[in-house]
């Protein structure tokens, strides 16, 4: 007689991110083992956890892996120029104060050729969230060496390694006035997920440095093992180091990574600080802006 | 849809052409300017920055042009009727974004008041070697709209023009002024704000479910939403489809492109703009714009005097090219003059145009200065020849 089994099968109504994604732009093309579906995840989970209601959420992102974010995420979401998701952010947020406004991009794209932009937003406390997405090289494009890179680490256009400085990001966010910083690797799902609802729940200029692999890239090229490897390497280098001091935290090559919340003060967002000093210098000549005009 | 009196400040004045683009913009609505200081332009700069905060404006000083041209797309999808104002160098740099604006269709206005160049040039002095940049200086295939004012009231009239233009057909609109119109201080009248008609957005009506971002209906402008409304929309530099998706083949690039340079060439006849001068029985045409076309006057003048049928023909919306007015004319005139401040810039569009049926003369000009009367005098004596 022939066995038969019925295998009771839970019925899947619905992908748990369905209501966030666009579903009908998946498959996605990232790699497997990439770190950016890692942060889109956190960040679908964050978006559950906010004040702001999901229509008045709104993503940019510039161009790259990470530029693709913009394309899959369910809201009002802008794909721009390459290196101008800031500022894109900032007419976007002036234009409607009432929106919170999230960059979504990478490092290239926002420390890279948008690092002028990056630097003025934090600057003038301009009321955005930027998540950059760190995978120490311009990936799109074939991993080439970027503001980023580790010291020595090779890529397409640093073939014998690397020999520039990086920027360390954490420092460089808070030196120019960022009023929440921190940093979390792929591995740290759950911290990550609750910085991005601290930072979309915050007002000002939110900075948050998400460490990923690229094992199709950079880590072929530096032999660093597997997607699974790095998640180890992660588990095993990262220090969670909260407030720690921003200038004591640059990535050296396959060293410790020091990750945690940083930085969480309080200043006068560039609209707060443009409508307090102009109502107080012009008085009742002053009209506040009254949101979209068209 | 009337402008709003609360910005108008309806009345004569004596003002210069930059601080009257300022004007032009408040009263066509304009609530939103991100710039970057850059002579000769930054007297508009200045006036939207003292003025806006008394009006509900917010005037933002970015890092860079290239950061004011992503700021005035952001800020155009976010519901602002949004501007920028630079010169030459500043130009170059927000290329990249108005092609940006252009893929997205974005209504935006470019205001550049034109120096000498190339590179850092003359920056205090005027030039208008910018005209083929503001149609072709981002990189790929599309259209824009540009206007040419010649005197600070039409500067007033002009923004409020290319602000109406850049909401009909969801395309950035270059103003190319330049440094002689933008500097000169002339009597500009402000009209009451319910003689001022503005185009409104055009905001869709259909429910979420229903609309197409780039879907387009019959004059090939689709119809826009702003982020905030629950529509949920996906933008992009990339080619995409009615849905806003990227989708990377020749078909869709096809359809895309073909539809962003048709909505401007089939509408080309609506747009013409033309200011004709002694136009009649002119047998030759003089073709100016800007500063120049006011220095062609006593060059006409004194043509006149002497009886040669000279004529004067203004193209005040500069892009689309008025390609019918000069093929029409070329069958008739015996020559056309052109008069710019470069070395042939509209007058290759002039030439295209003409096509060999007729003679055409360029008076050229470096930039710096305007050309001298005289130089024009005589190569419309040329032209008669």
């Amino acid at each position: 007689m022939k066995a038969t089994a019925t295998v009771q099968l839970a019925e899947v109504t619905e992908h748990p991110m369905e209501s966030i994604l666009r579903m009908d732009r998946i498959p996605h093309i990232w790699c497997p083992t990439c770190g950016i579906g890692t942060a889109l995840t956190a960040f679908a989970e964050a978006l559950k956890k906010i004040e702001t209601p999901l229509e008045k959420v709104c993503v940019v992102s510039g161009i790259g892996c990470t530029g693709r974010v913009a394309g899959y995420i369910k809201l009002d979401s802008f794909h721009s120029t390459h290196g101008r998701a800031i500022p894109f952010a900032t007419g976007l947020k002036l234009a409607n104060p009432e929106l919170k406004v999230v960059v979504f991009s990478g490092d290239g794209d926002i420390a890279g050729i948008g690092g002028n932009h990056f630097i003025h937003a934090a600057r003038r406390n301009m009321d955005i969230v930027v998540l950059c997405v760190n995978n120490f090289v311009y990936a799109m494009t074939g991993g080439q060496v970027a503001a980023t890179t580790p010291l020595t680490a090779n890529t397409s256009t640093s073939p014998y390694g690397n020999f520039e400085n990086p920027f360390s990001l954490p420092q460089l966010a808070e030196s120019c006035g960022a009023v929440y910083v921190a940093r979390w690797t792929a591995l740290h799902v759950r911290r990550l997920t609750r910085s991005m609802t601290e930072a979309m729940n915050k007002k000002g200029f939110s900075f948050i440095e998400i460490i990923c692999p690229c094992s199709t890239l950079y880590s072929r090229r530096n032999k660093l093992g597997t997607g699974l490897d790095l998640m180890k390497f992660y588990h095993d280098n990262s220090v969670i180091k909260h407030g720690a001091d921003t200038r004591e935290m640059a990535i050296e090559f396959q060293k410790k990574i020091i990750v945690g919340k940083f930085i969480d003060r309080e200043r006068p967002t560039f609209l707060d600080a443009h409508n307090d000093w102009l109502r107080k210098r012009l008085k009742d000549k002053f009209v506040a802006y009254g949101g979209p005009q068209c | 849809m009337k402008a709003d009196p609360k910005g108008v400040l309806t009345g004569e004045h004596y003002l210069d052409g930059d601080h009257a683009c300022a004007e032009g913009a408040i009263a066509a609505g304009c609530r939103f300017l991100a710039g970057y200081p850059i002579t000769p332009s930054t007297e508009m700069a200045e006036r939207v920055s003292e003025r806006f905060p008394q009006v509900g404006g917010i005037f933002i000083q970015m890092e860079d042009e290239m950061g004011s041209m992503a700021a005035v797309v952001g800020a155009a999808w976010g519901g602002a009727k949004a501007m920028t104002v630079t010169s030459g160098p500043g130009f170059s740099l927000m290329m990249e974004n108005i092609g940006l604006a252009a893929m997205l269709e974005t209504p935006c206005v470019v205001v550049n008041v034109q120096r000498g160049g190339p590179s850092t040039g003359l920056p205090t002095l005027p030039g208008q070697a910018d005209m083929m940049q503001a149609r072709w200086g981002s990189h790929g295939d599309y259209e824009i709209i540009a206007v040419s004012p010649n005197s600070p009231q039409e500067c007033f009239e002009m923004v409020i023009k290319a602000a109406n233009l850049s909401e009909k057909y969801r395309v950035p609109v270059m103003v190319m002024t330049d440094e002689c119109v933008g500097h000169m201080t002339e009597k500009v009248i402000i009209p009451k704000a319910d003689q001022i008609e503005l185009y409104p957005r055009r905001y869709t009506k259909l429910p979420p479910e229903e609309y197409l971002p780039f879907k387009a209906g019959k004059d090939l402008v689709p119809e826009m939403v702003k982020a905030g409304d629950g529509y949920k929309i996906h933008v992009t530099g990339l080619t995409h489809d009615e849905k806003g998706y990227p989708v990377m083949s020749w078909e869709v690039q096809e359809k895309l492109v073909r539809r962003l340079v048709e909505k401007i060439r089939l509408h080309a006849d609506e747009l013409e703009d033309i200011e004709e001068t002694q136009m009649e029985d002119a047998e030759v045409v003089i073709f100016s714009y800007g500063i120049s076309s006011r220095v062609c006057i006593p060059a006409l003048q004194k043509a006149r005097k002497e009886g040669l049928k000279v004529g004067l023909l203004r193209p005040i919306v500069c892009w689309p090219f008025p390609e019918k007015k000069i093929k029409e004319l070329s069958r008739k005139v015996k020559a056309f003059v052109v008069v710019e401040m470069n070395y042939g810039q509209l007058f290759y569009e002039v030439e295209r145009c003409v096509a060999g049926k007729t003679k055409t003369l360029l008076v050229p000009h470096g930039g710096g200065w305007v050309h001298d009367p005289e130089d024009i005098y005589n190569a419309i004596k040329e032209a008669v020849k």
